[in-house]
């Protein structure tokens, strides 16, 4: 479902993705972990079209993300790691307009939207503007508006930051049960090793923008010598604390709150 | 044909919600028509030009288009640091189409704010010389806004951040203003200023709308319109090409 071969990124004289290569199989969970800044967010960007790797190929579905974006796009569904709501809309008005741009049927859009606000207990805030929501809530929605068209891969960046243990168990319930029946392919970043030990089948270390490990959480353990995945994870990665560079995007946050109001 | 429908619903919404940019964005042309109408009035009538409000009328609704349009068009990068633009890039439509309808969306919040113009500057004592006029007027200010918001967007595609909005205000958008001949006659120009009138697309809205309104005109609504339908083809073409390019 997911081909990557050779691939890399750069910007200017840095390297967020060095030579990476692995495959997704039809219908499988796999989960893509590393410490920050290791070239994550940068992959997930590629393979959804945001951003053109400077070399090596991919391929989702047998097309390729340059190529033929479009086709690309019909075939994932994304939830990013940053807010990507419309804050001046309602809840409603973003889930409509999402499920507007992905051609999902009136009737089973409006089914659906209904089904997911319910699903995320965010039905009864459903015509209040998203600017009024907490971080939590707005995470809500956004894990919502990922779920409401059923494509055939689901990419989740980090998608259960900040929530809380039950939205979370409900969200993965969710996920898995959308596997088992449509046979969607899910693919996810996480920081919570226990999250990607329960729920993925296969796991990906990534560090420095190239990719260190791939297999099962078990295969992990056994070529580590270690107990856990967290374990694991550490002696691969090892335990030095890394930094993700600052964005001048705080300071237009608000810049945009003053000229707006 | 929805795709289009929706983006363009969300632009108005925005619009309608947003209260303060509404008074704002309307306080400067009034300020405008208030200061310099009445401030030059007699200045005007006594070197025989006629009444100075009917003549910057057209010219002040020039104003509150250039100024929303290209505003909403250059939205696009707080969509991109809010992360909405994500949201859009990311979805199965064509380019094309999430330009055209953002444009559409702009152009239609853009003419609401130069017919709200115009029906306060009826207010303060603006006679048209035909009512029949306010219909063409409508469909010249929506031109001249749809030509500005591809501008914006264009604008837009090419920044990274909001760094270079002051600099595009001040060097861009106040000059395509002052130098149309919103604010003064362009006959008998200096050749200089002539030149660049004739080469600014605003001048040539801001003609159209004086033609359709007071009945005076310096290029002709034939002309004025060819060129805007022009420069908007181009501004839309190249906002295109742009936005094709944008990687978040």
């Amino acid at each position: 479902m997911i081909k990557v071969q050779n691939l890399t990124k750069k910007y200017g004289a840095f390297t967020a993705v060095d030579d990476i290569s692995f495959d997704v199989g039809s219908g499988e969970i796999f989960a893509f972990l590393g410490p920050n800044g290791a070239g994550k967010s940068t992959t997930i960007k590629m393979l959804t079209t945001l951003v053109h790797p400077t070399s090596g190929t991919l391929a989702i579905d047998g097309h390729d993300p340059v190529r033929h974006p479009e086709q690309v796009r019909r075939t994932f569904g994304i939830v990013f790691q940053d807010p990507s709501l419309d804050d001046e809309l309602t809840a409603w008005e973003n889930m409509e307009f999402h499920g507007v741009l992905y051609d999902v049927p009136d009737a089973l859009r409006r089914e659906r939207i209904e089904q997911l606000l319910d699903f995320v207990d965010l039905s009864d805030r459903k015509d209040s503007l998203v600017k009024e929501f907490s971080g939590g809530m707005k995470r809500r929605l956004e894990i919502a508006r990922g779920l409401l068209h059923h494509p055939k891969i689901i990419f989740l960046d980090e998608p259960t930051l900040g929530l809380d243990p039950q939205t979370r168990n409900h969200m993965w319930e969710y996920l898995k049960k959308l596997n088992e029946s449509e046979g969607t392919t899910i693919f996810f970043t996480t920081h919570y090793m226990e999250e990607a030990d329960k729920i993925a089948q296969r796991i990906a270390i990534i560090d420095h923008g190239k990719i260190i490990a791939v297999g099962t959480s078990a295969d992990l353990q056994s070529q580590t010598g270690t107990k856990s995945l967290e374990e694991a994870f550490l002696a691969l990665t090892g335990r030095t604390i890394r930094d993700e560079a600052a964005s001048s995007k705080d300071m237009m946050r608000n810049m945009g709150k003053l000229w707006r109001r | 044909m929805k795709k289009i429908y929706i983006l363009w619903l969300r632009q108005i919404k925005r619009y309608m919600r947003s209260k303060s940019r509404i008074i704002g964005s309307l306080a400067q042309p009034l300020l405008f028509l208030l200061a310099l109408g009445y401030g030059f009035g007699s200045v005007f009538q006594k070197a025989g030009e006629g009444s100075y409000i009917d003549f910057l009328v057209p010219g002040i609704i020039g104003m509150g288009i250039i100024f929303t349009a290209v505003f909403t068009g250059i939205e696009i990068i707080w969509d991109r640091q809010f992360g909405f633009l994500k949201e859009i890039m990311v979805a199965p439509m064509s380019r094309v189409n999430i330009m055209i309808g953002r444009t559409l969306g702009g152009a239609t919040v853009a003419t609401i704010q130069g017919t709200v113009v115009f029906l306060l500057s009826l207010i303060l004592g603006f006679h048209p010389v035909s009512w029949l006029g306010i219909i063409p007027a409508i469909i010249i200010m929506f031109l001249i806004a749809i030509l500005f918001t591809a501008m914006g967007t264009m604008i837009a595609s090419l920044l990274d951040d909001m760094q270079g909005f002051q600099l595009i205000m001040n060097f861009l958008i106040m000059p395509l203003f002052f130098l149309s001949g919103a604010l003064f006659p362009l006959e008998g120009l200096p050749k200089g200023l002539a030149i660049v009138a004739r080469l600014d697309p605003l001048s040539y809205g801001v003609d159209a709308l004086r033609s359709i309104l007071t009945g005076v005109h310096f290029y002709g609504v034939g002309l004025d319109i060819t060129v805007l339908v022009g420069f908007t083809m181009v501004f839309l073409g190249l906002g295109s090409f742009f936005f094709k390019k944008i990687q978040i």
